[in-house]
């Protein structure tokens, strides 16, 4: 079997390749006739599924599913992923793979290459979500006999998801040679799921309680259909004494789920709180030290992101496959460059004149903004521009109950503070630090120290707008890379830094994860637009009692 | 002093110069006035339509014109201010005296140019699905109304074939269209018998970007033991991070299909599209279909435009649609005159690139098939289920009851817009 699977992640390709092993360790092999006769019915199989109604490719399915022939999980496979097509000369089922214009085509059956066409010669089969759904259930089914345990337990999650009438006592031979401990447990959930269809109230009865005890959504799903009435009338679940059982055991579940959904809240809000972080820091350098009122400071995100665009193009194009992955670590630095090259522009160019005159200074940048915008769209187009999630931060983790956290958000919330640590540690520690800080206390002091306060001003507003094109390599991950990017975060980043304390890095920080905490368990109560409201009302009043913000800066400097 | 002079009075003859060339080329070309946002916040879908209106326009040109003259196209950017495209829809009728107006997208902006195009007798052809509730004698709309879009998907969905689905989230982001359309397929569903328990309606915010709250409120929505999915109206940009989301959570396609009304194939040009696989899309044509009128107008347009990578989508194909009988209209009246065309317009007949004709009616929509489509890895649409011929737009919903006793036909004895009763009464 020689099956041609480039667009295939090599995840994907175990799975197959241990399938096949499973099967054909079933199959007898050797047998001329056998043989023939097998080919024959799976021909006659695939040929069911190039047909126009869902129906009649739902019963060629379930029948490609009976076959147990390792083909036909790889033809299933290549049908969910789009790859079967049917040729117009002949009818025949094969499978294609793209290569930019042409089509390698391969047959299911013999698995012999085909040649190569054109687009117009062949037409897709296509899959919906029922049938693709169904085709789960029948390679989950067939996967139970694998010898690698997590295909087994995905397998298992598969056939409960989508079962059909054989599962129930598949799942339960599949239990009894089952030696993995887990994947015993998760059979036996499986098979409970099942039974709690069953004729015989007894089973019933023990296969609510087995799974009264969980927290999985999905179980409390299945209960809940049990509780719903039929077409006619009549309860799904006739026994009253056992509806009740199923009820309280919905209900403890939902209990257990509330807890989960308070922690999944707090994570949520940590992890929008370290997206305004990121948003605000630079924001907190050009705005808190400096006093610019910078409405371009969005479009330095923006510069970041569209630089990832980039440096991900120049990688693509340049370096192998496997380097590909780190084109974000390269990105951090490019992005740091050009957008603070930016920010030297305009600092030099237009904000500079206008110290001391905050309106003049806004209106300044905002047309900064535009001009930044427009720029973006004439080079790059109007469109969102892609950039590719790296394996290295793509996935999730899950908590148990529902709740899982996305690994790209983790990395975010880590990120975001590095980049303050080291932010901190700069103007703490270095020798620009200290200039910086001594010209934003007293200017004509350090001036006649000897400090060049017109090159510390750039340099400044440089490092505020450079640490905003970082943060534009992080939110390229999450976001849109639009023209737009940067007007999304401009009216939060000026929230956080208010809010936090102008002037104040520490302040940033507990605004920005005070913000995102506060929105996202306000959210599930009254909505995300009336929730932003309150947020805003909130800072108000706020404002009102403490115009500096949390954490204000004291004496002189505050002054100043 | 006489250098200065000597300027001014070149720049009166260059102005005079221009002056008259424009009469000139006034006299022997028909004008077409293009009113999309080339920049702000629309760019991202209107620019497109701005270069398949030039396409049309070069297109016929080639064919030598219209009625002996050469089109010309008259290009302005309203810069995606509402307020901005009444002022550049009153600059083309009156400065450029355009024949005709082909533009907008937004619902608001078309609200903002209407009282301009009645007041002024202009016409517009507007490319985009929209909520419906409106008929202006100025105006075709070429795009879907609710019942050529959204009625026919949730159908789709309820039917056995789309998964029999029971419980609906409607997300939709805070303006007039996703908010007339929810208004619509609430009442909808409601008439098909779906208790008010089992629907859930979400607005956010324009540009949302932070997903992850209504995502989870979704997945523990659907985690009742009916089957559940999502219609969505969320607009443009947030689209992007709300699938991202679904991906990350773990929600596939098969368990809670999100079918949405303003993702097409040029939204989807920007994502990475493996995590979508299997959502779904309505609209009244795809690129992917597969017909030799689409293979022969996507040839052309790859060709005129330099970029084979590009792609056509459901307003192009509107805009396709509304130029042709336009153009049709115009050689039929034998004249650019608004109130002429306006009357050959009626009936006018356009082969759709997805097979079958669109019909014009006299409540200026468009007869037109509805296709639904699945989302490939690609990037493109597979059509998974198709009327069998076409709908006919409705200019009122008939699941509201203040909208569903108004008729919208502009021919005698009705002559009106939203009327209960014809304007001229036959005896």
């Amino acid at each position: 079997m020689s099956v041609t699977k480039k667009h295939v992640a090599p995840r994907c390709r175990v799975v197959i390749f241990s399938i096949l092993l499973a099967l054909l360790a079933i199959i007898a092999p050797g047998e001329a006739l056998q043989a023939q006769q097998n080919d024959a019915a799976l021909q006659q199989a695939l040929a069911g599924l190039n047909v126009r109604s869902f129906k009649d490719k739902t019963a060629a399915v379930v029948a490609l599913g009976e076959l147990g022939d390792a083909r036909a999980v790889v033809a299933l496979e290549a049908l969910t992923e789009g790859r079967l097509y049917g040729r117009k000369s002949d009818q025949t089922v094969v499978i294609a793979d793209r290569d930019d214009r042409i089509y390698k085509l391969t047959d299911p059956v013999s698995g012999a290459a085909l040649g190569e066409v054109g687009s117009r010669d062949i037409k897709k089969i296509v899959a919906n979500n029922k049938l693709r759904r169904i085709i789960r259930g029948v390679l989950g089914q067939l996967a139970l006999s694998s010898s690698d345990p997590g295909l087994r337990l995905a397998a298992v999650e598969n056939v409960i998801a989508s079962p059909t009438d054989g599962s129930l006592a598949l799942l339960k031979r599949a239990r009894d040679r089952e030696t993995d401990v887990g994947i015993r447990a998760k059979l036996e959930t499986g098979i409970a799921t099942l039974e709690l269809g069953a004729d015989d109230i007894a089973l019933r009865r023990a296969a609510v309680s087995r799974l009264d005890d969980g927290n999985d959504p999905e179980i409390k799903s299945l209960l809940e259909r049990r509780l719903l009435k039929n077409s006619d009338g009549s309860f799904v679940e006739p026994d009253d004494a056992l509806r009740a059982a199923v009820q309280d055991a919905v209900d403890d579940i939902n209990d257990r789920l509330a807890l989960f959904g308070l922690a999944e809240d707090l994570i949520f809000g940590i992890s929008l709180g370290s997206v305004l972080l990121l948003a605000a820091i630079g924001l907190a350098i050009t705005f808190g030290v400096m006093g610019v009122i910078n409405m371009a400071h969005g479009e330095m995100i923006m510069l970041g992101a569209y630089t990832t665009f980039v440096v991900q193009e120049i990688f693509r194009a340049t370096m192998p496959a496997e380097a590909f992955g780190f084109y974000l670590l390269a990105s951090i630095p490019a992005a740091f460059v050009v957008a603070a090259a930016f920010g030297i522009l305009i600092e030099r160019g237009c904000i500079r004149f206008l110290y001391g005159r905050p309106l003049e200074t806004l209106l300044a940048t905002w047309g900064v903004s535009l001009i930044l915008q427009q720029m973006v769209r004439s080079i790059f187009g109007a469109n969102n521009r892609e950039v590719a999630n790296p394996d290295w931060i793509s996935g999730a983790i899950s908590i148990g109950g529902g709740v899982s956290v996305t690994v790209n958000r983790v990395y975010i919330v880590v990120f975001a503070l590095v980049v303050v640590a080291a932010l901190a540690a700069f103007i703490r520690y270095s020798r620009f630090g200290l200039q910086m800080r001594a010209v934003t206390q007293n200017r004509g002091m350090a001036s006649s120290m000897g400090i060049r306060t017109g090159q510390v001003d750039a340099l400044t507003f440089a490092l505020g707008s450079g640490i905003a094109g970082v943060a534009g390599v992080a939110l390229s991950q999450i976001s849109n890379v639009s023209p737009n990017l940067g007007q999304n975060f401009i009216v939060d980043s000026f929230m956080v830094v208010v809010f936090g304390g102008v002037g104040s890095l520490w302040g940033t920080i507990v605004g920005a994860f005070g913000l995102g905490i506060v929105n996202k368990f306000l959210e599930p109560v009254s909505g995300a637009i009336l929730g932003k409201v309150v947020v805003l009302v909130i800072i108000i009043l706020f404002i009102q009692k403490r115009p500096r913000g949390l954490f204000a800066l004291k004496g002189r400097a505050a002054e100043g | 002093m006489k250098s200065g002079f000597k300027t001014i009075a070149a720049a009166g003859v260059l102005a005079g110069s221009l002056a008259f060339s424009g009469m000139a080329q006034a006299a022997d070309t028909i004008k077409v006035g293009i009113l999309h946002s080339l920049s702000g916040t629309m760019a991202i879908s209107e620019t497109a339509l701005k270069d398949v209106m030039l396409f049309m326009i070069d297109e016929q040109n080639k064919k030598g014109g219209l009625l002996g003259k050469q089109l010309e196209a008259v290009v302005v950017d309203p810069a995606s201010d509402w307020p901005l495209f009444a002022e550049k829809a009153r600059e083309l009728i009156e400065q450029h005296k355009v024949d005709v107006v082909f533009g907008n997208w937004t619902s608001v902006s078309r609200k903002s140019v209407l009282p301009v195009f009645e007041e002024l007798n202009g016409m517009l052809f507007y490319p985009v699905q929209y909520e419906g509730e409106e008929s202006s004698r100025n105006i075709f709309y070429t795009g879907a109304a609710p019942n050529q879009q959204a009625i026919p998907a949730v159908e789709y969905l309820m039917s056995e074939e789309g998964g029999s689905v029971k419980r609906w989230v409607l997300a939709g982001t805070d303006y007039v269209y996703p908010r007339t359309t929810n208004k619509i397929l609430e009442s909808f569903l409601k008439v098909k018998g779906v208790p008010a328990e089992d629907i859930m309606i979400n607005y956010t915010p324009f540009g949302h970007s932070d997903w992850q709250t209504i995502v989870s409120d979704i997945k523990s929505f659907a985690s009742a033991g009916k089957k559940t999915a999502v219609v969505s109206t969320v607009n443009g940009d947030a689209n992007v991070p709300f699938y991202k989301e679904l991906g990350n959570q773990g929600i596939k396609a098969e368990d809670i299909p999100v079918v949405a009304f303003s993702v097409g194939e040029e939204e989807l040009a920007g994502i990475d599209t493996g995590p979508l696989v299997g959502h779904l899309a309505a609209w009244n044509y795809f690129m992917s279909v597969d017909a030799p009128e689409n293979e022969d107008l996507i040839k052309k347009w790859h060709a005129f435009i330099g970029d084979d990578k590009r792609v056509f989508n459901d307003p192009m194909e509107a805009h396709y649609i509304g130029f042709n009988m336009w153009a049709q209209a115009v050689e039929q009246a034998g004249t650019t005159n608004i109130d002429a065309v306006r009357q050959a317009m009626y009936g006018q007949e356009v082969p759709n690139l997805t097979g079958g004709i669109a019909v014009m009616n006299t409540n200026h929509h468009l007869s037109k098939p509805v296709l639904i489509g699945e989302i490939q890895d690609d990037g493109q649409f597979a059509t998974v289920w198709e009327t069998d011929g076409v709908v006919v737009g409705d200019a009122w919903s008939d699941f509201l009851p203040e909208s569903a006793k108004l008729t919208a036909d502009w021919t005698y004895p009705w002559v009106c817009g939203n009327c209960e009763k014809p304007k001229y009464v036959t005896n």
